[in-house]
């Protein structure tokens, strides 16, 4: 094992440590919320990236995922179910929905996809929305507790990580790839682009429908059409750009660098931090397509040439 | 019954004109430069902000603010082209749409954002002295104020086919959705063409924005929807016909006034993009009318 590999694990478990350990030191609401906010982003990005960083195809409808997780959940839960078994079925729904629409919706292709399901999820945003138009609030209102909340958004962030990493590196990974470089080419490679695509969108929409479980869960009153909105798409896949589509880390420092953003611009400037950051995703989108991750990469590479040029330079020096 | 029936027809059309005009500058931009512009309706949002602002602070009449409209989102159409579609102009098509669409959709958030931030999140609408005049032909309804924004779409419809049919430039433009090569091979500076389709899509989207403040409302995060509008009326119409377009628009217009008279008042917008979602597929290619398709 490589030394920087090694060095990678190490930070990983101290990171996991850490988040686990937070809520024995932080007491405080405030900080525990901000960081529920910023695992929910995690996964939803890490989701999104799946499909639309591995794949290339620009899936906007994921708020429907998302929304049909936290509905299913939310009502069962309601009715009186076990949670396990209501977080379950949250999951199950959303796989349900991908299944559902994901034949039809992959026979388009590139941006008919993406306006396409953008068009599906708005219309389950509306229909919800007309059904039921009352405030949810949560069962569980009388002894509500955070610290259990962050814990399951803690396990299920750490899971769709593992997950998605384990997806991209097996030799399904590989097939995605060569789906996104070209679609036809690995058809003719024997390479079932439409059997990929849709691992991918089921997968994808498996973990934001847990995240929708979990929010019905965490959340204590709201909307029942408010996950279907169009910004839990929207958001999570200007995460994913910004920090690096088609990495694992890329929508983990997307997520975690949007809240710090808009953390510091609310204190200082107010509600900008939108402006701020639609500017920072066209920037990606036109000169930086592997996101943050790429830039830093770049930096690395660019400071050990440095280096190394430096050394090569005073090399002579010594030896004369 | 029957009355409802011709109020509902009556309804649709007029509702359906502006959202041809609506559609008219995306459908302009995409067939010319294949720039996949969803910021259009937050470009809407901004023409019926310029509207409001002029009918508001100088009292003129709502349509004698066209004028302006048009002038502030040409400027702001330049600009926007200048800074960050002309960078994508020399892209490969597939990829052209792709990025045009995801830098589309930053520019929504930036519009639309900068707008909560100037205007504040109030629903505003322009009430003319004469917005509640209707006459009535046949127990329908006629009000003045839609007469008007449907006379207003068809000038404007009208206008950009005989600047299209009757003028050198739009001799080139029409070149260039043909074949940019050869427009290229023959002189037509393409990069012209492109940066005046641009700011012409922007200025039409002004003017619907005008004719949405004065028969609804506006307010900073309507952007989305009325690109899904225009994007459901170009997929209905076909590319790069305005005739296509108007067709697009009065069916869309008429299913929606339809559902709300069968249904409900608050499954409109869905039938209209229950009906985009059929299209796309079952007419999978041949949407935006390509060649290939």
């Amino acid at each position: 094992m490589s030394k920087s590999k090694i060095a990678g694990i190490a930070l990983l478990v101290l990171a996991v440590a850490v988040l686990a350990g937070l809520p024995l030191v932080i007491k405080k609401d405030s900080t525990l919320n901000l960081l529920v906010i910023v695992l929910l982003y995690i996964i939803l990005a890490s989701s999104w990236n799946i499909l639309g960083g591995y794949t290339g195809q620009s899936n906007l409808g994921h708020a429907a995922f998302f929304g049909i997780g936290s509905l299913v959940t939310r009502q069962l839960w309601i009715a009186g179910l076990p949670f396990a078994l209501c977080f379950a079925a949250g999951g199950v729904s959303a796989i349900g929905l991908a299944l559902l629409i994901g034949v039809p919706a992959f026979k388009l292709r590139g941006v008919y996809f993406a306006i396409g399901t953008l068009a599906l999820a708005q219309i389950l945003n509306v229909t919800v929305g007309n059904i039921l138009p009352e405030m949810s609030y949560n069962p569980a209102i009388a002894d509500y507790q955070l610290v259990p909340r962050y814990y399951l958004f803690l396990a299920l962030t750490l899971i769709t990580i593992g997950a998605g990493y384990v997806f991209v590196h097996s030799r399904f990974g590989l097939g995605l790839k060569a789906v996104k470089e070209q679609e036809d080419a690995a058809e003719s490679l024997g390479v079932s682009a439409l059997k990929h695509k849709l691992l991918a969108l089921v997968f994808s929409a498996f973990f934001a429908g847990l995240a929708g479980g979990a929010f019905a869960y965490y959340h204590v009153s709201y909307y029942l059409n408010m996950p279907f909105s169009p910004l839990w798409t929207f958001d999570p896949m200007m995460m994913a750009y910004i920090g690096g589509t088609g990495s694992v880390i890329g929508p983990i420092v997307g997520s975690v660098f949007f809240v710090i953003i808009k953390e510091l611009l609310v204190l200082n400037v107010g509600e900008y931090h939108l402006v701020i950051f639609g500017t920072l995703f066209i920037l990606v989108v036109l000169f930086l397509p592997g996101g943050l991750v790429e830039a830093w990469q770049k930096i690395r590479r660019a400071l050990s040439h440095w280096t190394r040029t430096q050394h090569r330079d005073m090399a002579p020096t010594e030896t004369r | 019954m029957l009355e409802s029936v011709l109020q509902t027809l009556i309804f649709g059309i007029l509702v359906g004109a502006l959202y041809a005009l609506a559609a008219l500058g995306l459908s302009l931009v995409f067939g010319v430069t294949k720039f996949l512009n969803v910021a259009h309706g937050d470009l809407l949002m901004f023409g019926g902000y310029a509207s409001f602002w002029v009918f508001s602070l100088l009292g003129l009449d709502p349509f004698l603010t066209i004028p302006t409209t048009l002038v502030a989102l040409v400027l702001i159409g330049a600009i926007i082209y200048r800074v960050l579609f002309i960078r994508m102009v020399k892209l490969t098509e597939e990829t052209k749409i792709k990025n045009t669409l995801l830098v589309g959709f930053g520019l929504s958030v930036i519009l639309q954002n900068l707008a909560l931030r100037f205007w504040t999140a109030d629903d505003r609408g322009i009430t003319a002295s004469y917005s509640g005049v209707a006459f009535t032909l046949l127990g329908v309804r006629f009000p003045l104020v839609r007469l008007a924004s449907l006379l207003t779409a068809l000038v404007f419809l009208l206008a950009l086919h005989l600047f299209l049919r009757r003028t050198y430039t739009g001799k080139a433009i029409r070149a260039t959705v043909q074949d940019w090569e050869a427009a290229t091979l023959m002189g037509i500076d393409i990069h012209r063409v492109y940066f005046l389709a641009f700011v012409l899509g922007a200025a039409l989207a002004g003017v619907a924005g005008t004719l949405v403040a004065v028969n609804y409302s506006i307010e900073p995060s309507m952007g989305l929807n009325w690109t899904l509008k225009a994007l459901i009326v170009m997929v209905l119409g076909g590319l790069g016909s305005i005739t296509g377009t108007l067709v697009g628009g009065l069916a869309l217009g008429l299913t929606e006034s339809a559902t709300s008279l069968l249904l409900s008042n608050n499954y409109r917008e869905v039938a209209g993009l229950v009906l985009f979602i059929l299209i796309l597929i079952f007419r999978p290619q041949g949407l935006f009318g390509t060649k290939e398709a």
